[in-house]
């Protein structure tokens, strides 16, 4: 199980960059929606890819605060330690 | 001082990029008079419309205008206030019961349009400390509800039970209310959902469950109640919404329920409280168009069999449409250039259907929507999908 925010953050790298049209050179803190070009649509069918990764549920009012890839990463550690 | 349009941006560079190279705007087109339910003046020219919500043709029910005309002739053409204050007529009231017998609930609420239905419905059933789950492909109106409730809002994946499932066990120990909203047919891609299946999960787990039976009202079912009454799961859903501006062909929504906290909703429900009710020529078109529904079952078996024929002929012109049979008939494209090309050639060629763009679409690929009615003859149909096939070649697709 995946357990810490680094640990989290870093699988959703590998995630990304899964998909070809994301750029290779994102780290934890490039912005979700300015540095990888996504609508606010592909935001949330992402974060639904990744909620299944660790079984947490993202509540959509939480993505608004979220800009970084480590914001993302500590809001499902947050979610993840709250669920325990 | 600050471009209050600046904002818009991105959005005027999509839209400029997509009219630069179109030949028309797909967004401003014009009917500039309907000749029947199914043909339209569009650009000068008869155009065959398979791009509306008039799915039993009944916009032009003569039982429905001439309801409409004696009503405005004798009562006026508006009411001119909310339905707490001066907008509740006689005839408010008397369609509110018509549709609770229609759907044998005990309560209905009308409202001014489909959407406030959706808004009036959600907002007032949850708030900040319930849980909201909804398909992951619902419609606008069912997520601006959701952000108006104030409600926990939590996706789900499009049609599928066991994610459901999956999402309600990780809220067992959530204490606030778990409200599940799904659609009946979905309004893009014309899918339709497992109602009977997320019955039966609502169940074992406690929530509540809101079908949005907007385009199956009058389309599905032996008496026309929606997908849930072919699926046989009427008395598990909670809460139907819909609305008469697709198959009753006027405009205006409900929500029927056997829940009696229903009535306290008239008092709290903002889009339901704060907005001019419908006027009575539409309430007296609307009752009439029901009936006219009631009393022509055959309208239903038409459009049907309508829908399989343009669903099959489009298969057979190789083009990639959804698996389910339904009065939407969605063709996936894989390029919005593609999409705008086709789209412009078939309307050139007299046939009007409805262009689809991302993000308004699933799997972020265009669509161009069809819907049937039960107007279309076996002819039109035929001829929609010579116009589909003859276009598809000499794209090369």
């Amino acid at each position: 199980m995946t357990d810490s925010v680094t640990d989290i953050s870093a699988m959703i790298i590998e995630k990304l960059l899964a998909n070809p049209k994301v750029p290779r050179d994102i780290d934890g803190n490039s912005k979700i929606v300015e540095d990888l070009a996504f609508d606010s649509l592909a935001v949330m069918n992402f974060v639904m890819e990744i909620e299944d990764e660790i079984d947490v549920s993202v509540p959509l009012d939480k993505l608004a605060d979220i800009r970084t890839i480590n914001d993302l990463a500590g809001c499902l550690h947050a979610l993840k330690v709250a669920q325990a | 001082m600050i471009d209050i349009f600046a904002k818009h941006a991105g959005l005027r560079e999509a839209y400029g990029a997509l009219t630069a190279t179109s030949p028309r705007n797909p967004f401003e087109v014009v009917i500039e008079r309907p000749v029947s339910a199914s043909v339209g003046i569009i650009e000068g020219r008869e155009t065959l419309l398979f791009g509306t919500n008039n799915y039993l043709g009944l916009s032009q029910s003569k039982k429905a205008i001439k309801a409409a005309v004696e009503t405005a002739e004798t009562m006026g053409v508006g009411t001119t206030g909310s339905r707490i204050a001066n907008g509740t007529f006689g005839l408010h009231r008397k369609l509110e019961a018509r549709l609770a017998e229609f759907f044998r609930r005990k309560h209905c609420m009308v409202f001014s349009t489909g959407y406030q239905a959706n808004l009036g419905t959600i907002s007032a059933l949850v708030n900040k400390d319930d849980i909201l789950l909804l398909d992951a492909d619902s419609h606008a109106s069912i997520y601006d509800g959701a952000k108006l409730s104030g409600a926990q809002v939590i996706r789900f994946r499009h049609n599928d039970p066991v994610d459901l499932e999956k999402r309600l066990a990780r809220l067992k120990d959530h204490p606030g209310a778990k409200l599940i909203v799904a659609e009946g047919i979905y309004s893009m891609t014309g899918n339709v959902a497992p109602l009977d299946k997320f019955v039966d999960i609502k169940t074992r787990h406690g929530a509540y469950l809101m079908a949005d039976e907007a385009h199956s009202f009058g389309v599905m079912g032996a008496n026309g109640r929606g997908v849930a009454e072919v699926q046989g799961c009427e008395d598990g859903i909670d809460f139907v919404v819909g609305t008469f501006s697709k198959s009753l062909g006027t405009v205006g929504g409900y929500c029927v329920t056997n829940h009696d906290g229903v009535d306290l909703m008239r008092l709290c429900s903002r889009p339901y409280m704060f907005t001019a009710s419908l006027p009575p020529e539409i309430i007296a078109a609307t009752m009439a168009a029901l009936e006219d529904m009631q009393e022509r079952p055959e309208l239903r078996t038409k459009l049907q069999d309508n829908a399989a024929r343009l669903h099959a002929g489009l298969q057979k012109a190789g083009l990639k449409t959804g698996e389910h049979v339904s009065p939407v008939v969605a063709v996936t494209l894989e390029t919005v250039d593609q999409a705008v090309a086709f789209w412009n050639a078939l309307l050139e060629n007299g046939v009007y259907v409805n262009l689809s763009l991302p993000p308004a679409t699933p799997d972020n690929r265009p669509l161009l929507r069809c819907s049937v009615m039960a107007a279309h003859s076996p002819e039109e149909i035929d001829r929609a999908v010579v116009v589909f096939g003859e276009v598809a070649r000499h794209f090369g697709l």
